[in-house]
């Protein structure tokens, strides 16, 4: 396309905009970077912030599962173990998962899939970041002073009137990062009803864009009642009130109501995104439009909806009427069937495509068999009676991490390689990549499939000490986890390392549909040189012609 | 459109000014959805121990001021007036009447934080705020309910009334403390002659904030203060 010189011996790449002006070297100096309010700086700024704290959280999984490599409580005692799951799960849930993909990928990508500049309001953008920061920041002068130890859950009384630890710093910590979600949520939402480039209708947004705008909605609608939830429980720890103490007529029942009234449906703001990454892969590598674009749009709105009617499956065994724990079985096992629309037509659209098997897709296929088992076992813990058997066990915790490792972080890396070209402009080594992909599949079943095993046969969840026979299956799964620990910094190598020598990316490496891909990688700042018009559905693959080696023009104004 | 294009507040990744004075009065409405849901936490816990402790409600609610909370509340209504009076101004480009209007509702709202301060008072007084302080016994229950089991179970329960009572209402009052500054602020805009019948975002956007503010208000006054005796 251009004929410019380029540095080195590297060959002019077309659509490459590394040597010409970009995102990234529009401006200089770190205050370019902690006070701008371009979309695709802050999602960066997110990308590094939400890295670091995987890494921490990581490093709590770690001392769990070290722990647990022998039935004796030998390397930690019970409260330091208490810490350490607590705070894995804080640090994973609230500071890693619930930002992961929205604030990272949905940051960069959300505007320059609908054709816009930025989203609707970029300082609030630049806020909910800060947000971020300042609940990270709290959480972690907690975790200085010595942690948390109530589990994620923070179930009162035991975090109202019992613990001896950090629960308010941790609680305000969460209560402020509470807010960078809540507004991101609201941007997302206003930016996809008012600024999609013309032509772009509903029925033609990426599924992508339909996840997160089911995501926004759970985020809007959520979040503030586990904010003003955890408040309660800092407030009541700190003036001794009494709204969940018991001695004084408090329901401490009342709490888990309000607690899982967000934190069930938090766990579709995990995973949803994540879908909406699936869908993208899924056709880009199969070369193909998806099967049943409406089913999988509006099965992301059922999930929003129904996700918020279910939050009861978690209070089976606490007290809560056996009525209400019938319809929220019954409720449950309806959530399954959105989700499945989604799986059974990710599966559909592999069918007669032309499948390849680059790197995102292997995480991608990971996907679809992690999260049908991680959904199918949900289904035997929204079943009462068998829940009342596997309830508190390992068995829960190989369950959700299924969802969330095996769906929400396979989809997180399966979008960061996909669009990892888009984002930097360089390439990453996909030998590499594949090994990681790999390792990464090998060393989480490793790490959870004995898990269900040792959970069903009764190992509880949060002690650091159990009965002899279960450690095979233990040691199986803390030998699964190192294997996990460092597939996960493979990519930290190769990605770090591509940004300095990777080759230059073309504009569209995969021969991929949307937007994102008609412009130069990395971006320029506001996206498009000229206002996109959108003439045609999403995933618009011509069937049976591989596009892999079309190159797209850098800039086209129109989806082509 | 080209002339939308070239107001001074158009911001340019809007496609023009009316997408961008749509996008922000929606991003309100989104941001009042999540304030409902903020509250809502509050209002659930309410319902549940009304329901649990009736008789501590009931008497818990015969110590607050009646007429000073009917008072603001009509102080509130009246904010409420000035402020639409304001974006009614400010859609007829009068500049002088915007920040006039504007400066009302500061005053008003400013009044009623000033009378929560009293009430507020007047329960430190009596020792009805929750904590190492709180004295049941001045709720003159003793007289009402012969039962000891019962009355000292109210008795207790009162502290969750009166936590909540704290909770809503000084909820409300944070929402009107950071309301007051930002009304300050449109004013000074308004003064400087930043908003016309083609742009006044801003001040449409901060009214519907304080009227949602107010309208939290109108469930909290009856549900705290007017509880009747339980059967």
């Amino acid at each position: 396309m251009q004929t410019e010189v380029v540095k080195g011996n590297e060959e002019a790449v077309p659509g490459n905009g590394l040597d010409r002006e970009n995102y990234i070297n529009a401006k200089h100096g770190i205050w370019s970077w902690l006070l701008t309010t371009d979309h695709k700086r802050i999602a960066i700024l997110y990308l590094v912030s939400i890295t670091l704290m995987f890494f921490m959280g990581g490093a709590f999984a770690a001392g769990v599962r070290l722990e647990l490599m022998t039935p004796k409580g030998d390397l930690v005692d019970s409260d330091a173990y208490n810490k350490l799951f607590t705070m894995h799960g804080i640090v994973m849930v609230f500071f890693f998962l619930i930002p992961s993909i929205p604030a990272v990928l949905g940051n960069f990508l959300l505007p320059i899939m609908i054709g816009a500049k930025d989203l609707a309001f970029p300082k609030i953008n630049l806020l909910s970041w800060y947000f971020y920061i300042v609940g990270v920041a709290v959480f972690l002068v907690a975790c200085l002073f010595g942690g948390v130890e109530t589990g994620w859950t923070f179930y009162t009384p035991y975090s109202t009137a019992f613990s001896h630890t950090n629960v308010i710093l941790a609680a305000l910590g969460i209560f402020i990062a509470g807010f960078s979600s809540i507004l991101t949520g609201l941007n997302f939402i206003v930016t996809i009803h008012k600024m999609r480039a013309p032509g772009l209708t509903w029925f033609r947004l990426p599924l992508f864009v339909w996840a997160h705008y089911a995501t926004s909605l759970i985020q809007i609608l959520g979040t503030p009642v586990v904010a003003v939830t955890i408040l309660m429980v800092a407030v009541e720890r700190l003036l001794k009130l009494g709204l969940f103490d018991p001695a004084l007529g408090g329901d401490p029942i009342l709490f888990q109501h309000l607690f899982w009234f967000y934190s069930h449906p938090a766990v579709y703001i995990m995973i949803l995104p994540g879908m909406g990454v699936m869908s993208e892969l899924i056709t880009a590598f199969t070369r193909k439009r998806v099967f049943g674009y409406e089913f999988i749009a509006i099965s992301s709105l059922a999930i929003a909806v129904v996700g918020f009617l279910v939050w009861g499956h978690h209070m089976f065994v606490s007290g809560q009427s056996t009525y209400a724990g019938m319809v929220f079985s019954a409720l449950s096992f309806l959530v399954a069937i959105p989700s499945a629309v989604k799986v059974f037509n990710w599966s559909a659209t592999l069918y007669k495509g032309s499948v390849s098997w680059e790197s995102p897709m292997m995480y991608a296929i990971g996907f679809i068999g992690l999260f049908t088992i991680g959904g199918l076992t949900g289904l035997f813990l929204a079943a009462m009676g068998l829940d009342i058997h596997m309830h508190d066990t390992y068995f829960v915790v190989a369950h959700f991490h299924y969802i969330m490792v095996g769906g929400a972080i396979f989809a997180y890396l399966g979008g960061i390689h996909f669009w990892w070209p888009k984002i930097t402009g360089r390439l990453y080594p996909e030998y590499w990549a594949r090994v990681a992909a790999v390792l990464v599949f090998a060393g989480f079943n490793l790490t959870f499939f004995p898990q269900f095993v040792v959970g069903y046969l009764g190992m509880p969840r949060r002690y650091h000490a159990y009965p002899e026979e279960f450690q095979v299956l233990n040691v199986l799964s803390t030998a699964g986890a190192s294997l996990l620990g460092i597939a996960y910094l493979i990519p930290m190598v190769y990605l770090t390392w591509s940004l300095f020598a990777g080759k230059k990316a073309p504009a569209n490496p995969w021969g991929a549909k949307g937007l994102e891909w008609t412009i130069q990688s990395p971006p320029t700042t506001f996206n498009f040189d000229h206002q996109p018009v959108v003439t045609e559905e999403a995933y618009a693959y011509a069937e049976g012609h591989d596009t892999s080696h079309d190159a797209a023009p850098p800039a086209a104004p129109v989806r082509a | 459109m080209s002339s939308s294009t070239h107001h001074p507040a158009y911001v340019h990744h809007f496609e023009n000014l009316s997408e961008q004075k749509e996008a922000a009065t929606f991003g309100m409405w989104v941001f009042i959805a999540q304030e409902v849901l903020f509250f809502g936490g509050l209002f659930a816990a309410y319902a549940i121990y009304r329901n649990l402790h009736p008789e501590a409600f009931y008497f818990g609610s015969h110590h607050l001021n009646i007429p000073l909370g009917a008072a603001n509340t009509a102080v509130l209504i009246f904010s409420s007036l000035t402020m639409a009076l304001a974006v009614h101004a400010a859609a007829l480009g009068k500049r002088q009447q915007i920040v006039g209007w504007l400066l009302a509702t500061v005053f008003l709202g400013s009044v009623f934080l000033g009378v929560k301060v009293v009430e507020y008072k007047e329960k430190f007084d009596h020792h009805l705020v929750p904590g190492a302080s709180f004295q049941a016994g001045q709720l003159g229950m003793a007289e009402h309910i012969a039962d000891p089991v019962l009355r000292g179970k109210a008795e207790r329960a009162s502290q969750i009334y009166f936590s909540l009572y704290f909770s809503m209402t000084g909820l409300h009052a944070l929402h009107m403390i950071i309301g007051v500054p930002l009304i300050l602020w449109i004013a000074a805009r308004a003064w400087l002659g930043q908003f016309g019948p083609e742009y006044h975002s801003p001040v449409e956007i901060i009214g519907l904030y304080w009227h949602f503010v107010d309208i939290i208000w109108i469930f909290l006054f009856p549900l705290l203060y007017l509880i009747p005796k339980p059967h």
